[in-house]
């Protein structure tokens, strides 16, 4: 039995690595590949772009999912329209919504414009111009992820027993001291799976990009599988190609050593 | 599900209860403004008037504009074929993994757990040079082919297997059955749960996935309602914001009811599927 599916396993665990070699393969015409990496500009920015990204999207995301996951369980009226609505995005294509972001953006006479012209503001350019562009996209992706870590920690919140907050209760703490000391430490395990999640996504998750600014202006919002994308799709340099992705790799693999580093050993509840 | 906690039921409601739906209408927000506009005509598009003329004049322009009926029986077909095939996958991994010890067994998993962490569409580039090896480029399978084995979908069942207790498989193996029958009288029936968690990822997951689609199809033949609607936004309809809000709707409309129609089951699911 265990020999007729290793086979399978095995099969596919290599055609992954055989993947994972890619990066190799421009080894084999030299270091050419690489050291054209450290000089190319667009690299540096999107590496930077990615960085960014990553740091507000993560900490964004998973704290309003934290709050969204209290509020939602505080059986407050409507809940389940509650739940509902900061799920939905979850299960909407990235590309589809993007459209309708994409209008939201739209100069002239997108929402965020006639509700900036309305308030007296000028117009601006949102996914146009250079300094902006960037923070629209992080919006989108953290809109897009929030509901969805919603639903771990609302998981988690609801294995606490309820007597905790009882004796919490009992023994006088605020309400705030007792998320701060007993609800959050509790679901940390939760906080790290999702944590490592945000990570992933935070160096996968483009999709929206070929809708909203397709990287630019002049890569401003370009992230690093788009660039990966844009070099091996567009240009056909599969072999550069390769080579960035052994750096997105490189990132992800933080984040599985993360995983299994820091999760394994499991945060024990103070 | 109730509020269990005493700190949920307490003084602050009203706040919470404001900030609660605040940010559930901003969440909303762009779903609710595409419905909005997909059923009103053009000229409404940027400008709410409650009495406004509703119209299915949109999804028909739509409909018509692109080949969207190709594109969905593209997308029904790779999801069924995809979730078909992982089903039967991870299943024998799984139990391969939960009940059988062989040569190299934590090496093997720990490359499981590695695909979880790096999913094939990271590795377009090196995948799609794989497809165009075989020849195959431009096809459902080739959409499909890189997720059938999913690690995840192996991890969330051999987990659930390791649950059960080996007198259930002796008894079942005294009874005369075969290790096969065993699988799927026994393992198969207790997971149904996860199965059930697991299909809803897949299907969903599958249904939206976009970038790798979107390279290794090229024509109408093969594209999925994902890169289809893209096709046809950046392409042929330049601003109309009405069609393309239609033709986004029709694009996530099947998956966005079955989610309504399942809403309790889709949530709770996924939050099995959570606690691993």
């Amino acid at each position: 039995m265990a020999f007729t599916h290793y086979p399978a396993v095995n099969t596919f665990i290599s055609s992954f690595f055989l993947a994972g070699k890619g990066g190799a393969a421009p080894e084999f015409v030299g270091l050419e590949n690489y050291r054209f990496l450290l000089e190319d500009k667009i690299f540096w920015k999107v590496l930077k772009n990615n960085l960014v990204f990553a740091s507000c999207t993560i900490p964004l995301s998973i704290a309003l999912a934290m709050t969204m996951a209290f509020l939602v369980n505080a059986g407050l009226p409507g809940q389940a329209w509650l739940r509902l609505s900061y799920f939905v995005p979850t299960v909407l294509p990235m590309i589809a919504v993007a459209n309708i972001w994409l209008f939201f953006y739209t100069p002239e006479y997108g929402l965020l414009e006639q509700v900036r012209r309305f308030l007296g503001f000028s117009g601006v350019n949102w996914l146009g111009s250079e300094s902006t562009a960037l923070y629209c996209v992080i919006a989108v992706a953290v809109w897009k992820d929030a509901g969805f870590f919603m639903i771990f920690y609302l998981a988690a919140l609801q294995q606490i027993p309820p007597s905790l907050g009882e004796a919490a209760m009992v023994e006088g703490a605020s309400r705030f001291t007792y998320y701060r000391r007993v609800a959050i430490p509790l679901i940390m395990p939760t906080t790290l799976f999702v944590l490592v999640n945000a990570t992933i996504n935070a160096f996968r998750m483009v999709d929206h990009l070929f809708v909203l600014t397709q990287g630019g202006p002049n890569n401003a919002s370009s992230l690093l599988l788009y660039y990966i994308y844009e070099v091996s799709f567009k240009f056909w340099d599969t072999g550069y190609g390769a080579t960035l992705t052994l750096v997105l790799l490189l990132f992800l693999g933080l984040a599985s050593i993360l995983q299994f580093g820091v999760l394994e050993k499991k945060v024990h509840y103070r | 599900m109730n509020a269990a906690n005493p700190y949920d039921r307490g003084g602050a409601r009203l706040l919470d209860t404001a900030a609660a739906w605040t940010l559930a209408l901003l969440w909303a927000l762009p779903l609710l403004y595409a419905v909005w506009t997909a059923f009103h005509s053009p000229e409404f598009s940027t400008r709410f008037h409650l009495l406004a003329p509703l119209t299915l004049e949109n999804f028909a322009k739509a409909w018509a504009a692109a080949p969207f009926a190709k594109y969905f029986v593209n997308t029904v077909l790779l999801v069924t074929i995809v979730l078909a095939v992982q089903l039967v996958l991870c299943t024998l991994a799984a139990y391969a993994f939960a009940k059988y010890d062989f040569r190299f067994k934590t090496l093997a998993f720990a490359l499981v757990l590695m695909q979880l962490m790096i999913m094939p569409d990271v590795l377009v580039v090196e995948n799609y040079q794989t497809m165009a090896r075989i020849g195959i480029l431009d096809s459902t399978l080739s959409i499909g082919l890189p997720y059938m084995a999913s690690a995840f979908g192996i991890f969330l069942l051999r987990q659930t297997f390791k649950t059960v207790p080996k007198e259930l498989d002796d008894a079942a193996a005294v009874e005369g059955a075969g290790v096969l029958q065993i699988l799927w009288h026994v393992y198969v029936p207790l997971g149904r749960p996860v199965y059930l968690a697991y299909a809803l990822v897949s299907v969903s997951y599958h249904w939206n996935n976009f970038l790798w689609p979107l390279i290794v199809t090229n024509t109408v033949h093969s594209r999925p309602l994902t890169v289809g609607l893209q096709v046809f936004s950046s392409t042929e309809q330049g601003v109309d914001w009405a069609v393309i809000t239609a033709a986004t709707l029709m694009t996530s409309g099947p998956l966005l009811l079955g989610f309504l129609l399942f809403q309790r089951q889709f949530v709770q699911s996924f939050m099995r599927a959570g606690i691993k």
